[in-house]
């Protein structure tokens, strides 16, 4: 596995061929993180994948990751590899709800499904993406449920109507209320973390937490 | 003679098919028996899992990786608490990396008896299927013996694993490797060599180097096409780069030669499982940091500091420091990746499970294409795929 070093001359490397596209590059667990525009997508991956420095010839994974407080809300990360240098990339791009992202599903035939995927989940659109269809969720399915706004119990159940003979669909009734706990602990301090407060640390001082 | 509009047949496959290994529901098109078009549905074992880890703290979430992959649950846990080490920045002792190698390499057993025999009944060959059962249960009384549960362990944790070896267990794991070899010659003696299971696979799904990357394939997938890519050689974790072993590469890129690799990998996880056994060093098989890992139940027995810190890790759980990685291994299918964001606090933030089954379904159209329909199920065979990690 390529060490910091080359891993930061690799993200100087890029950053200095795709000025305009690189927003910022960054080294961190071993990891090299490339934070790209998200409509030069396409040019960057295509880049990665044929510049001889780089042969990030196979995507491992896409994903989408939802931070509601921002005003574009999604993430969408690929995760890249590169069998000729041993080395490993993660490209990442923000999107929202309404304008797409350019699918790279011409680049590699592996973004079909994952793409797919982060529609279902989250609803980030992919512009040109040859069969946008839902993936994971059940026939008909409506909202995204990966989406921090999604409540963990959903809100339709299903089960079998034995007068109507068929599968129904009902509104989710809980028996008991949903039940969250929370175990942060407002004592361990600052001390343990170099970077500043952690989530949980608020309650210490009796304020609302943010 | 007037021209006769012929209409491809749809054709529906499961998902209550036994062939379809799990529910797996396939709309294929047909040009009579060659299939022409062939869209896989999935998520009929869609159970939120990465939704569910989000409202977990780690030690909580971890027990849904063995739920993923239902028939290599130990391989799925060293994803996941390799990434939250690596954000953690805890170290394994010595001991407790060779307990896990030991274990992946029991799973990995596990998995190619579970996938070969499979394999071979989906193409009409019943005994193997019945001799690997037996030897698989055999394994999993390893797996019990660790950990109390045959299948859904649960016993990797975030700085080593759960629990030492009981006494006596190392000698038995040996003694069984040293007979399994026996096993696997014998199932060779009913397939390699066998006229219909060659007529059902030689030459099936055929795929290149450069199509296997395009599609991001790994594992067996990839190296049937020729390509030397194990991550446990490549980037290796948990120590693998002290054992000495060899990765089987195919030359056609075909079904058969998807299986050829596949008992090939079987014998030299048996090296590895006996070079480990040789090398097992002494010493604890966790971390002795007590903010991560839990005191021993007989410590906590006995001193107030070790069961409160028993009943923090038990309550509140650790904290991650804010941070993301992507952690990739070789399980038995494939790369097996955890994409984790942690935001500094109990539960991880986003939890993201690159599973080795989804890729390669997602190229089954591309592979089918132009087969017959019976090709279909020693394709869907040689792909290994378990729906628990493809669904999520």
């Amino acid at each position: 596995m390529a060490d910091d070093g080359v891993l930061q001359e690799l993200g100087q490397h890029i950053g200095a061929v795709l000025a305009d596209q690189v927003i910022a590059t960054a080294v961190a667990h071993g990891e090299l993180m490339v934070k790209v525009r998200g409509e030069h997508i396409v040019k960057v991956v295509t880049f990665l994948r044929d510049d001889p420095l780089c042969l990030f010839k196979v995507l491992v994974d896409i994903c989408g990751a939802d931070f509601p407080e921002r005003p574009k809300r999604f993430d969408v990360v690929y995760n890249l590899l590169s069998m000729v240098h041993n080395q490993r990339v993660r490209i990442k791009i923000e999107a929202d709800e309404q304008t797409p992202v350019p699918s790279i599903t011409g680049i590699h035939n592996s973004a079909n499904w994952f793409e797919r995927e982060a529609w279902d989940m989250y609803g980030i659109m992919f512009a040109d993406h040859p069969d946008l269809r839902r993936l994971l969720t059940d026939y008909g399915f409506e909202g995204h449920p990966l989406r921090k706004d999604f409540p963990l119990t959903g809100f339709v159940e299903v089960r079998y109507d034995e007068e109507r003979k068929r599968v129904v669909y009902d509104p989710v009734d809980l028996p008991q209320e949903f039940r969250t706990f929370d175990f942060l602990s407002p004592w361990e301090g600052a001390a343990a973390v170099p970077q500043g407060l952690l989530p949980g640390d608020e309650k210490a001082e009796g304020q609302e937490p943010g | 003679m007037a021209e006769v509009d012929i209409k491809n047949m749809t054709l529906n496959f499961g998902p209550q098919h036994p062939a379809a290994h799990g529910v797996l529901r396939l709309v294929m098109e047909l040009d009579g028996e060659v299939i022409e078009r062939c869209d896989p549905h999935i998520g009929l074992l869609h159970r939120g899992t990465e939704k569910l880890i989000e409202y977990k703290t780690y030690q909580q979430a971890l027990p849904y990786f063995d739920r993923l992959d239902y028939v290599s649950p130990m391989a799925m846990e060293h994803a996941y608490v390799l990434a939250i080490e690596k954000l953690l920045g805890v170290a394994v002792p010595a001991r407790g990396q060779a307990v896990r190698v030991l274990f992946s390499e029991i799973t990995r057993l596990l998995n190619h008896l579970l996938n070969i025999t499979s394999h071979a009944m989906d193409v009409g060959a019943i005994t193997p299927a019945l001799w690997g059962y037996e030897e698989r249960e055999r394994l999993m009384e390893f797996y019990e013996g660790v950990s109390g549960a045959r299948i859904h362990a649960n016993y990797f944790r975030v700085g080593g694993v759960h629990q030492d070896l009981p006494a006596g267990m190392a000698e038995d794991i040996g003694n069984y490797i040293d007979g399994f070899h026996n096993y696997v010659d014998d199932m060779e003696t009913l397939l390699t060599e066998n006229r219909i299971f060659k007529q059902r696979n030689v030459d099936i799904s055929v795929i290149g180097p450069d199509e296997a990357m395009d599609w991001g394939f790994s594992g067996v997938m990839l190296r049937c096409t020729g390509l030397p890519w194990d991550l446990r050689k490549a980037q290796p974790y948990d120590g693998y780069e002290k054992y000495d072993f060899d990765i089987p590469v195919g030359k056609n890129g075909d079904c058969y030669d998807r299986y050829l690799c596949r008992v090939e990998e079987m014998r030299q996880s048996c090296r590895i499982i006996k070079q480990v056994l040789a090398t097992m060093p002494d010493g604890p098989v966790s971390s002795a940091d007590r903010k991560v890992v839990a005191p021993p139940r007989a410590e906590m027995k006995q001193s107030m500091e070790a069961l409160i810190q028993h009943f923090k890790l038990y309550t509140e759980g650790f904290k991650v420091p804010a941070g993301e990685t992507y952690t990739a291994i070789e399980a038995p299918k494939g790369e097996f990746g955890v994409y984790l964001v942690a935001d500094g606090s109990n539960m991880p933030y986003r939890c993201k499970i690159r599973s080795p089954g989804y890729v390669h379904l997602a190229a089954l159209d591309h592979l089918c294409k132009g087969h017959l329909l019976a090709d279909s199920v020693a394709v869907i065979g040689s792909l290994d795929i378990v729906f628990g990690e493809i669904d999520r």
